[in-house]
């Protein structure tokens, strides 16, 4: 383990979420609030699930694996139930942002340090891909959190409760689908099968189409031009 | 606004304790200003010795800001500046140099002292001049966030573990007390330096704009600090003037920097866990949002450690102790939430 699978992992991990970051949010200072106010209520509902675990543990059976392993998945349905009762603010890309960088950093940087340090991944028979996967997995989880967040807060404000369950079980389905790991295929294409749908979901919800979308390319979508002063 | 500067200096002290051992490295030497040892053999006298670090150590700033109110008030400008001076020099040049010092060794780096001489006089003499005379704007930020970086560089190490949490909840206490309370140190200087029109001290203050004033309602926020850092900063907004040129620029203390990055510093040493650095950094962030907030609505000085450093607090020890245990054992089963 070098600082090549540091750098690496890092880079996968958060790659796409810092450029979503530099580009849509530094500017204004408002929006770096609601990006943290994200992160800060996905901070709570963490606190409050693990909170709930912690209760459970004490009064279960320490020695029982079994035991131990169904109260984490326990605990992992009901961080998840709880992150999507927390209130989303306005921008809602930026809170679901929020939620997925403070999700994704707290999977993922432990694993990053240790990643830097000296050791011989799955020396003792686990997967060589650890790091890979790991940095797979929080790219994937960062930006499902800003999609659902886009996509409820428009189901929401639509009052489409059908909307608002698909993005609850499709959840549910992402984080189910880790119990599989280490079988890292099983749990990695489908959670990008989800990946791609929810965001053009997200990206249909959000008032975008196939023209905007030519549009934006051929850099001749005169509002956006207008709005960033490039002459064209 | 004041979020990169906070942002950068917490990110410099946490950067600091991951990579440079010094300054987690456990000494028995303590600081003066918290005499008892926290090496006890039972729990009670630890927590008797750290409730009396605490005590001790509010008694010496309060001491010391009450010192400072009295000399603004009685227009002993010059003893003012001599003892800014005086403690702006111990942090340019000595903790400077001390700190190049642990980089070199961490690295293993050789540098002859002639070098070493010239660096460390290039970079306190150029932050003399910005801090306490004239300077680019951003320079003299920079400078700002280095040593008050170093200041909790200083405060991590030497605190002692219990000690250092009773000591920011207290100083949080004291923060709001000396603010708000209408015989409170920091308000009656913050008023006096109103009455007289005058800025207070830059050396105390980090300032996210040039303020040019040409009237008066300039809010002034006012944080004593010195070598002993003493706490109590204010967030305070320069209000807008007719004159165009009036930069809208808010004001936050050095002491509030300094114990935002002892919180951080502190929650990075302890355990060696990014999950709950993490977490403190963004409670510290939403503290500041909601006083930021409060400013906006209330225009006037405002304490700015207490929401942060309670949120800082809450969010420290429910992480280590909740969340830590959960994430460690999701990791483990490469579970994803």
């Amino acid at each position: 383990m070098t600082a090549a699978v540091f750098f690496g992992c890092t880079f996968i991990a958060f790659g796409p979420a810092i450029a979503l970051f530099l580009f849509t949010i530094a500017r204004e200072p408002l929006r770096v609030i609601f990006l943290i106010a994200g992160a800060f209520f996905w901070l709570v509902s963490l606190l409050l699930s693990s909170l709930v675990w912690f209760i459970s543990v004490q009064i279960s059976n320490k020695d029982s694996a079994v035991q131990q392993k169904g109260l984490l998945i326990f605990g992992v349905v009901l961080s998840v139930l709880l992150q999507e009762t927390f209130p989303m603010s306005h921008p809602p890309d930026l809170s679901g942002l929020g939620f997925g960088f403070m999700s994704g950093a707290f999977s993922v940087v432990n694993i990053l340090a240790d990643s830097v340090g000296p050791g011989t991944i799955g020396i003792h028979g686990d997967s060589q891909h650890y790091f890979l996967s790991s940095a797979f997995m929080t790219m994937a989880i960062i930006l499902l959190h800003m999609f659902w967040g886009v996509v409820f807060f428009d189901a929401c404000e639509k009052q489409q409760w059908w909307a608002v369950a698909a993005v609850v079980i499709s959840h549910l389905v992402v984080s189910c689908l880790t119990f599989q790991n280490p079988e890292y295929v099983a749990s990695l294409v489908p959670t990008y099968v989800i990946l791609f749908l929810m965001g053009i979901w997200a990206f249909y919800s959000a008032g975008g189409s196939l023209r905007n979308l030519k549009l934006c390319l051929t850099c001749k979508d005169k509002d956006f031009l207008l709005a960033n002063h490039r002459p064209r | 606004m004041l979020f990169v500067p906070v942002t950068l200096c917490m990110l410099l002290v946490v950067a600091t304790i991951k990579s440079l051992h010094f300054y987690t490295d456990k000494t028995d030497q303590q600081l003066i200003y918290t005499p008892f040892t926290e090496n006890t053999s039972s729990v009670g006298r630890r927590l008797l010795n750290s409730v009396l670090n605490a005590v001790v150590m509010i008694g010496v700033i309060v001491a010391m800001t009450v010192l400072l109110v009295f000399l603004y008030k009685y227009r002993c400008y010059k003893v003012i500046h001599g003892w800014l001076i005086l403690s702006s020099l111990l942090l340019l040049f000595w903790f400077s140099f001390m700190y190049l010092s642990e980089v070199l060794k961490t690295y293993n780096v050789a540098m002859d002292y002639p070098t070493a001489g010239v660096l460390i006089w290039n970079f306190g003499a150029v932050g003399m001049a910005c801090v306490h005379w004239k300077g680019p704007l951003a320079l003299q930020q920079a400078y700002l966030i280095v040593v008050s970086a170093l200041m909790a560089l200083v405060f991590v190490k030497y605190l002692p573990e219990w000690s250092a949490w009773l000591i920011l909840a207290l100083v949080s206490v004291y923060d709001l007390v000396a603010v708000l309370s209408p015989k409170g140190p920091l308000r009656m200087l913050v008023e006096t330096a109103q009455e007289r029109n005058e800025p207070i001290f830059p050396a105390l203050i980090y300032s996210s704009a040039m303020a040019w004033t040409t009237g008066p309602a300039d809010g002034e926020p006012g944080r004593a600090s010195d070598e002993e850092a003493e706490p109590s900063g204010r967030a305070a907004a320069a209000e807008d003037d007719d004159d165009e040129q009036e930069e809208r620029g808010v004001k936050l203390g050095l002491g509030d920097f300094i114990f935002y990055s002892v919180l951080v510093g502190k929650a990075a040493a302890g355990g060696g866990d990014w999950n709950t650095t993490a977490a403190c950094f963004v409670a510290i962030l939403i503290g500041l949002c909601v006083t930021l907030l409060l400013l906006a609505i209330f225009k006037k000085a405002l304490p700015a450690l207490p929401i942060s450093i309670t949120f800082g607090l809450i969010c420290y020890f429910a992480t280590d102790s909740l969340a830590r245990p959960f994430m460690d054992d999701l990791a483990a089963h490469h579970f994803y939430i």
